[in-house]
């Protein structure tokens, strides 16, 4: 049943021809950037032959390789924890009443809706001023309280979403079943909505992954991640260095589509 | 008394919806659902809202002789400084370059949203994986790819020699800058987009065809008013960003293309004024939560 009626005759070619533009213009560059990863040229937007030397100096780089192994460290890390927060918070929003529980929900949007860069001055300044009580320097342990502060929501949007399409009798059944509270939440619950909670851990992580604004501001020295060293090295000068770390980095971010898309996959088949 | 009426009159331990059980159950149930939320809401306290209140408190501080920032004695200096002719310059620049990519972003999202809603099922859901793809990549790799694009003797001056155009020097303008941000946030313009026409009755635009609309006249008085809250949210979703884009203007702007994004943070790492980018920090703030409630005002549900 589709929603609208059928365009046709001129304006039809017209749209099918914007639709075209739209996805070359969405994979023209990402596949450009690939092709210039093998491209055995200084200047990094010009073909110079077929090579790998880029990729090899990638690997061969020890601040490339530690910026990328940090990264991964952060990404888990602030994953587990801001699924653990979200789902725990998602539940509650969803399924109970208690007091501050408005406030609760509008503090969950913020972080979604809030410009990075604002988060970024806030996470700075915090931690500067909590530099002396906490004794807290800027590195991994900043970074990863910073992406679990921003994860959190929108982990706790998709579980949301999931939770609401869930039917509520299901875990009533399973208690007139005499589940107690946390069997019904164990084999019923948690089975039903571990697919949107695999789906936030997902976006979760590419979040992190991804962030540069405000993992460049708390940050220290010696301690960045991958996406900001490569953005240093971006404003420094350009290299066909960060056209192969580019790529990698794309084709991690691809491997998690394709990864999450697996799961909302799995999503529809169990509900049909 | 007989056994069958002793079974339904006194039931065992108490068992029974009386007032007082219901009270009971439903105050547990609150402290269950508070206990649940208490991380989630610990933490976003700590590690949000109070950083937010510094962030605030900061922008009405003074900035003292070394680059550091007295906390006592408040004013409303740092907002003053927002009506220097430079500060204007760049807000206003800020402004009219979020304002162009999102109206880029609109015309063209809303033909291929459109086209999409027309589609068969299968095709739809390709067309969407098509869309979600670019949405997860990292953005930075993204706005990269572009920098690779419109470099001197890039592939874009390439082929704007081949055609006959001549060479072209886009990097490191606003035409660049905005190339990049409609790259970076159409999927936002798209996704509400779709979801609003989706959802709308195609019989409504049946309906006017039948009662002589021609094709402008159903989409400007039928398909363009239900799919308003689409616009809307769509339209935010990349003006907010763009307004405050900080890695776009940084990798494909010139140093003459300041926007707001790039502002704040040079008052943080090489300026050192930092009640002034906490009151520009601030001020973008306030535009963000205005456009959020003018959203949900409108009928907006989720972001």
């Amino acid at each position: 049943m589709s929603g609208v009626i059928t365009p046709r005759g001129a304006s039809r070619t017209l749209l099918s021809i914007n639709s075209l533009l739209v996805f070359l213009f969405f994979y023209a560059p990402i596949i450009l950037l690939i092709i210039f990863s093998f491209s055995d040229n200084r200047n990094v937007g010009v073909w110079g032959g077929f090579t790998l030397d880029w990729y090899g100096e990638f690997a061969d780089s020890q601040p490339t390789r530690k910026a990328l192994w940090n990264s991964i460290q952060i990404a888990v890390a602030s994953t587990i924890v801001s699924v653990v927060l979200g789902t725990l918070g998602a539940l509650a929003l969803e399924r109970f009443t208690f007091r501050g529980k408005q406030v609760f929900d509008a503090l969950l949007y913020l972080p979604i809706i809030i410009p990075d860069v604002t988060m970024a001055v806030m996470m700075l300044l915090f931690f500067a001023e909590l530099a002396g009580v906490l004794g807290l320097s800027k590195g991994f342990a900043t970074i990863t309280l910073s992406h679990i502060a921003f994860s959190i929501s929108f982990v706790s949007v998709v579980v949301r979403a999931r939770i609401a399409g869930m039917d509520e009798r299901l875990e009533e059944a399973a208690m007139d079943l005499y589940a107690s509270r946390w069997q019904a939440f164990r084999y019923v619950t948690l089975p039903l909505i571990m697919p949107g909670i695999l789906g936030g851990g997902l976006l979760a992580l590419t979040l992190s992954l991804d962030d540069v604004v405000i993992t460049q501001f708390v940050a220290g020295p010696g301690w960045t991640t991958l996406p900001v060293f490569v953005f240093g090295l971006i404003r420094k000068g350009v290299t066909p260095l960060i056209n192969a770390v580019s790529v990698v980095m794309l084709l991690a971010s691809m491997a998690l589509v394709a990864l999450s898309l697996f799961v909302q996959r799995v999503r529809t088949t169990d509900s049909a | 008394m007989s056994i069958i009426e002793q079974t339904v009159d006194e039931p065992i331990d108490g068992l029974v919806a009386t007032p007082e059980f219901e009270a009971a159950n439903e105050a547990q149930q609150r402290r269950r659902g508070f206990l649940m939320a208490l991380p989630a809401f610990a933490y976003l306290i700590l590690f949000f809202a109070v950083p937010l209140v510094i962030v605030i408190v900061y922008s009405f501080a003074t900035r003292n002789r070394f680059g550091g920032t007295d906390l006592n004695g408040w004013n409303l200096e740092s907002y003053r400084g927002l009506g220097d002719d430079l500060v204007r310059q760049i807000l206003v620049r800020s402004v009219v370059l979020a304002a162009i990519t999102t109206v880029i972003c609109l015309l063209i999202a809303y033909p291929f949203a459109y086209y999409m809603s027309t589609r068969r099922p299968a095709v739809r859901n390709l067309m969407l994986v098509g869309v979600m793809i670019p949405f997860w990549t990292n953005f930075l790799v993204r706005n990269y790819a572009w920098y690779v694009i419109l470099g001197t003797d890039g592939p874009f001056s390439q082929v704007t020699e081949f055609v006959g155009i001549g060479e072209t020097r886009l990097l490191f303008t606003q035409t660049a800058v905005v190339m990049g941000l409609v790259y970076g946030f159409l999927p936002f313009m798209i996704l509400p987009l779709y979801a609003a026409i989706e959802r709308i009755d195609g019989r409504l635009l049946e309906a006017s065809r039948d009662l002589y609309a021609n094709g402008f006249q159903s989409f400007r008085h039928v398909l363009l008013p239900l799919s308003m809250p689409g616009v809307i949210a769509g339209s935010i979703l990349v003006f907010i960003p763009s307004l405050g884009a900080y890695v776009t203007p940084e990798i494909l702007g010139g140093a003459k293309t300041t926007l707001l994004g790039s502002y704040i943070v040079t008052q943080f790492l090489s300026a050192r004024n930092m009640p002034f980018g906490a009151s520009l920090s601030t001020v973008l703030m306030i535009v963000m939560l205005t456009a959020t409630l003018v959203y949900f005002r409108k009928g907006g549900r989720t972001l």
